[in-house]
């Protein structure tokens, strides 16, 4: 019935955050498609509807689910919804993520806070809880999506690129500590890529951004999911601790 | 009712992987059972779970061994 073939992920229970939209989605349904157990996870349930019944419309299985990743009772209560899943995820993609940009000069504290206790907290949250259910199963993969940001940095965004460059060494820390139990933990850093997140930049800021890129095109959302789901297969089980940048050459 | 020792040596066999001869009292996690860091933390926090006790950081660093391990436990479970 299951084509191993096709389904490389059959019988994996995959959690993904942030899956309403953009690049969460597009793993999501990725995730789906290799045959995987989906939990998606925005910030409401209403929002992730689509992205759940565009899997089932496409032969796939997904539960749709309320987290807020920067409120630990959001997390726990979330998780409690679905304890019989939650011991069996083997797949965690941490790919929510919020902006507030602004120069640092106008960046109030909560702007901060707001950033850096959603992205980064969040991923420890997640890891946090999900880390004894992998440990147990002596099996686990992570992918933590950050941003060419946390590299490279960018003006307006001091926030954002903290939070990314705090996920990239929480992952090698994380690779260190879990590796002796079959727990890879990796990045995919995407650069600039067609998702809401960039349609909201004026015109300017996206010529300007797209004349760094040397393949001249945004990415898609689905190039990136390509990344995740090479990270989490089979094929790349001897890395761990790695950050994949889908940049189009943007940096390197 | 088993009793304590018994009950945390059946833990202890559980959680490292080991034959139950092999966990005598004066064994130690590490260098005779074979543990690793990780192993430590996940036993604790198997003990925690079973005898519903927290057991702080510092009195954690302290659990080397199987007897020190069932001496802390007889003398903190409620």
């Amino acid at each position: 019935m299951v084509d191993q073939e096709r389904k490389p992920l059959a019988g994996q229970v995959a959690l993904v955050t942030g899956a309403s939209r953009g690049i969460g989605k597009a793993i999501a349904s990725s995730l789906a498609d290799a045959g995987a157990d989906v939990i998606a996870a925005a910030t409401t349930e209403d929002s992730v509807r689509e992205t759940v019944d565009s899997i089932l419309g496409a032969g796939g299985t997904a539960t749709g689910i309320a987290m807020d990743v920067s409120d630990d009772d959001s997390v726990a209560a979330a998780l409690e919804s679905i304890k019989e899943e939650h011991a069996k995820i083997s797949i965690l993609v941490n790919n929510a993520g919020v902006t507030r940009d602004t120069l640092l000069l106008r960046m109030k504290k909560e702007d901060w806070d707001f950033v850096i206790g959603t992205n980064l907290d969040g991923v420890y949250r997640l890891t946090r809880a999900l880390a004894p259910v992998m440990i147990r199963a002596r099996y686990g993969r992570i992918v933590n999506v950050t941003s060419v940001v946390g590299a490279i940095g960018n003006p307006g965004q001091g926030n954002y690129a903290a939070s990314k460059a705090g996920i990239e060494g929480f992952t090698r820390s994380m690779a260190r500590e879990l590796a002796s139990r079959n727990i890879t933990v990796n990045c995919v850093a995407p650069g600039f890529i067609d998702t809401d997140m960039t349609r909201g930049l004026d015109e300017k800021a996206k010529e300007a951004l797209l004349s760094q890129v040397p393949l001249e095109r945004l990415g898609t959302a689905q190039d990136v999911a390509n990344a995740v789901m090479f990270l989490l297969g089979e094929e790349a089980s001897y890395i761990t601790g790695s950050i994949l940048h889908v940049n189009g050459g943007m940096y390197m | 009712m088993a009793s304590v020792e018994e009950k945390v040596k059946h833990i202890i066999v559980e959680q490292l992987g080991v034959d139950e001869e092999e966990v005598k009292s004066e064994a130690s996690f590490v260098d005779d059972l074979g543990a690793d860091s990780l192993d430590v933390v996940e036993l604790v926090m198997a003990l925690e779970e079973e005898f519903g006790l927290e057991i702080s950081d510092e009195d954690a660093e302290k659990l080397t061994t199987v007897k020190q391990a069932v001496d802390f436990i007889s003398s903190h479970a409620k």
